[in-house]
This record gives structure tokens, C-alpha cells and sequence, in this order.
């Protein structure tokens, strides 16, 4: 008789983007998994032990492996997991995927983060240079139901924060989705938006919205001064 | 390998800039398969041209890749692309076969781990004369990067074991600004990651990085021309 599927893992925490991205991959796919919340200001052995050289969450431990960092992540579970693809065959496809996941991870969360909690000329100018991302990453939507075409896929659970944490996030400033995201300006990834947040897989992963709002609304002070120092 | 005639549908074109670290990812991975291409260099401290531009609006940066006129962008996506569109190419893959998914996930995360490298050596010499806590930050920084990538590397000939392979290209080009970091941050490589130092000496042996890097004197005179173009003193 066949040994069974060694145990999957995820250490996360609640409000987390990129442990979300992690889960849901998982839920795509129909792994089975064992979510287990960190505490980051008292980090478990285990978080340490697997991911020394961040010590960040998610680590996504599959029987003895440790696998660290929510991109890379997604592509471990793309290819050790059978189920519905998450990166595109096409080999230039999975490169502008690839492209887009890293733009979003490295040029979007700073603005948007300074659009809200940071004050006149430099919201000003953080709100500019939102609406140019948003305007880079509309386009990559014109025709297409998600990201990666008619199904949820690698660049979809790279953008979730724009389909769910920014709205929470500029809820907690004060300041209105509309103002960073309106309908009229970005038509398609509203339209995105909604229909991630709705997903039979993701809906069941994501952090509650009044739960994170609350989370947010905790921290004012501390948005605000992290926006100085940005 | 640059310079040999293609087929329009298998055309390679690389937009770089000569001193880029990131387009050298670009070039040794290029060499390393045996895939021919055309290098052209681009004037990035002075006006940027049409074709970059275009290439990569986004960033307006080097590496491009131009396959058949399509542009791949980002450096990491490029070593993906040329693994993924050419699998029979005459040299073997950067990243490990398909079959070991976990050593895929490594590599990626220590090809990725390794940019930390140039950020943090670059804070050393941006920071300005009265930067003095930054500076210690950044030389902390790089010192624990360094450390933490000698120790990934272990008793290894490579990162990728004995292959010469993705974390290994992807850290490589970083090697000839070492020297001006040390300086900078006051450390060395040699105490901080021995077994990195070496690894390094190896690999410039091969072909491909010999013919791609350039030495660490004119590594350190492009920073001291930045230095200037910045106003740094």
C-alpha cells in the first residue's frame, strides 16, 4: 500500500498578503493543509528553524521541505502539487507573468501605503504614481477575465492586494477606494477585483474585512509615522 | 557567440549597458547555452533610446531581451525565459529539472536573495560622509547577506552543486564590485564568507564569466563617476 502524501503546512499570520496569496494557491490546487498562525512578536521555533534568513511568514513546510517567500512559493506548489495550473504553458506568457508579479511586489505597496498615510505634496505625489501603476496593470486586463485568463492564476493571487487589502487600507486612513481605484478610472480591475474576492477557492482564505479593518484602524499612529520613514 | 547570423523567428537581441551586473546575468546564461545573440548597448546616462523605450516602458531599464522583437524584462524572467524557450539548447539548464521541485524553489529563492548584495553595497557608497548610521546599517547588512550565502553554499563547488547554474549566474556579476563594497563598508569578503571568496576564484575561470565581467578597477571607477554624476561627495 502506497505511503501517504507527506503533511503540508503553511505558517501564516491573520492580516498577512502574501500568506493569503500561498493559501489560495493551495485551495486551487485542492492540497490539503494545516494553517498554523505565528505570533511575529514571539516567533515559534518552527518559523525560525524554516526560514532563518527572513524569519517572515508564510513558510510553507511539505513533509521536510521549507519553502520561503510567497512568489516562490506559488511556483513550488504549481509544480509539486497536481491540479489546475497556475502560470501560463506559454514559456513568454509565464515571463510577463513573472514581470508583473515582481512590479507589484516591489513598485505598488509604497505609494499606495503613502497615499493614505502620508500628507500634501507627498500624498499628492503617491497618488499619482498609484494611478499610473493601476493604469499599467489595467491594461494588462483589457479582454481578460483575470490575469491569467478565464481562471485565477499566478499573477491574479500576485495582485490580491488590490483586489481586497487596499480598500481595507485606505477605509483605515479615511480615505475612499474610489479616490485610489474608482470604477470610472479602472473599470477592469474593479470588475477583477470583485470577482476575486468571490471566488469559490479564495473567498475562504480571506482575511475577514471588518476583522481587517479593525487590525488596520489599530495602528493609525503607526501607519503614519512608517510613512515619514519611507 | 554575439554577432552570428539568426533566423528572424530565433532572433536574440540584448539591450544592456556594459558595466550592468544584471545584464552580465543576462550575457553569462547566454554563453553558458550557447545561444547566439546581438548585444547592443545602450546609452544609459544619457538619452534613452526609441528601442529601449519601448522595450520596457515600464522600467525604462537594461537587461531587455528581444526574442524574435518580443521583450522580456527583469533579469530573473529573462534566465527563466532562456530555460524555458530554449530547452535544447547546447548548454543545460540554469534552474534543476522539473522533476525536483524543490530544488527549484531554492534556487529561485537564493537567485532572488542574492540582489540583496548590490542593494546593500550600493547604500554603502551612496550614503553621503554624515550618514553615519546608515552606512553601519548597510555594512551590517551585506556583511549577514554575504554570510548567509556562504553558508548556503557550504563545502558546494556551486549553488547549484555541480552545476554551474541559476544562483550561481545570478550572483556572479556582483563579484568585481565587491572589492569597491569592502572598501566602502570597511569589511571583507575574505574573513566574512571564505568559502564565497572561493567560490568566486572558480568561477572566474569559466569562459562565460571571464568574457562577461569586467574588473574590479573599472567596476570602481564607474562608481566614482556615479558618485559624481549624484553630487556625492
Amino acid at each position: 500500500m502506497a505511503s501517504p502524501p507527506p503533511p503540508v503546512k503553511l505558517l501564516g499570520t491573520f492580516a498577512s498578503l502574501p500568506v493569503h496569496r500561498a493559501e489560495a494557491a493551495l485551495r486551487i490546487k485542492g492540497v490539503p493543509y494545516e494553517l498554523i498562525l505565528e505570533d511575529l512578536k514571539n516567533k515559534s521555533e518552527l518559523l525560525l528553524t524554516h526560514n532563518p534568513v527572513h524569519k517572515k511568514v508564510p513558510v510553507l513546510l511539505h513533509g521536510d521541505r521549507a519553502v520561503c517567500e510567497s512568489l516562490v512559493i506559488l511556483e513550488y506548489i504549481d509544480e509539486a502539487f497536481d491540479g489546475p495550473p497556475l502560470l501560463p504553458a506559454d514559456p513568454y506568457d509565464r515571463a510577463t507573468a513573472r514581470f508583473w508579479a515582481h512590479f507589484i511586489d516591489t513598485k505598488c505597496s509604497r505609494p499606495i501605503w503613502l497615499s493614505v498615510w502620508a500628507e500634501g505634496d507627498r500624498q499628492r505625489e503617491a497618488l499619482r504614481e498609484v494611478k499610473q501603476n493601476l493604469a499599467l496593470l489595467e491594461a494588462q486586463l483589457e479582454g481578460k477575465r483575470f490575469f491569467g485568463g478565464d481562471s485565477i492564476g499566478y499573477l491574479d493571487l500576485a495582485a490580491c492586494g488590490l483586489a481586497h487589502w487596499i480598500g481595507v487600507i485606505a477605509e483605515s486612513g479615511g480615505v475612499s477606494l474610489d479616490t485610489l481605484m474608482s470604477d470610472a478610472e479602472f473599470p477592469n480591475l474593479r470588475r477583477w477585483a470583485a470577482e476575486y474576492v468571490s471566488d469559490e477557492a479564495v473567498r475562504l482564505c480571506l482575511p475577514d474585512r471588518d476583522r481587517l479593518l479593525a487590525y488596520h484602524m489599530a495602528n493609525v499612529d503607526k501607519n503614519k509615522e512608517r510613512a515619514k520613514s519611507m | 557567440m554575439a554577432g552570428e547570423q539568426q533566423q528572424p523567428e530565433t532572433e536574440l537581441v540584448l539591450l544592456d549597458f556594459w558595466v550592468s551586473p544584471f545584464g552580465q546575468r543576462c550575457r553569462i546564461a547566454l554563453a553558458e547555452k550557447g545561444l547566439p545573440y546581438e548585444y547592443s548597448e545602450q546609452d544609459l546616462l544619457g538619452a534613452k533610446s526609441d528601442l529601449l523605450l519601448r522595450s520596457n516602458p515600464v522600467h525604462k531599464k537594461v537587461p531587455v531581451l528581444l526574442h524574435a522583437g518580443r521583450p522580456v524584462c527583469e533579469s530573473l524572467a529573462i534566465l527563466a525565459y532562456l530555460d524555458e524557450a530554449f530547452p535544447d539548447a547546447a548548454g543545460p539548464a540554469l534552474l534543476p529539472s522539473a522533476a525536483d521541485p524543490y530544488a527549484r524553489a531554492r534556487a529561485r529563492f537564493w537567485a532572488a536573495y542574492s540582489d540583496r548584495v548590490y542593494e546593500a553595497g550600493t547604500r554603502l557608497w551612496k550614503l553621503k560622509g554624515g550618514e553615519a548610521r546608515a552606512k553601519l546599517q548597510a555594512r551590517a547588512e551585506i556583511v549577514e547577506v554575504l554570510g548567509n550565502l556562504d553558508a548556503e553554499l557550504g563545502e558546494k563547488e556551486f549553488f547549484g552543486g555541480e552545476v554551474f547554474g541559476l544562483v550561481d549566474v545570478a550572483l556572479v556579476p556582483f563579484v568585481p564590485w565587491l572589492p569597491s563594497y569592502e572598501r566602502y563598508g570597511e569589511f571583507s569578503v575574505e574573513e566574512t564568507a571564505p568559502r564565497l571568496a572561493a567560490w568566486a576564484r572558480r568561477c572566474a575561470e569559466r569562459e562565460s564569466v571571464a568574457r562577461s565581467l569586467h574588473p574590479p578597477e573599472k567596476v570602481d571607477e564607474f562608481i566614482t563617476l556615479l558618485k559624481k554624476v549624484y553630487g556625492i561627495e
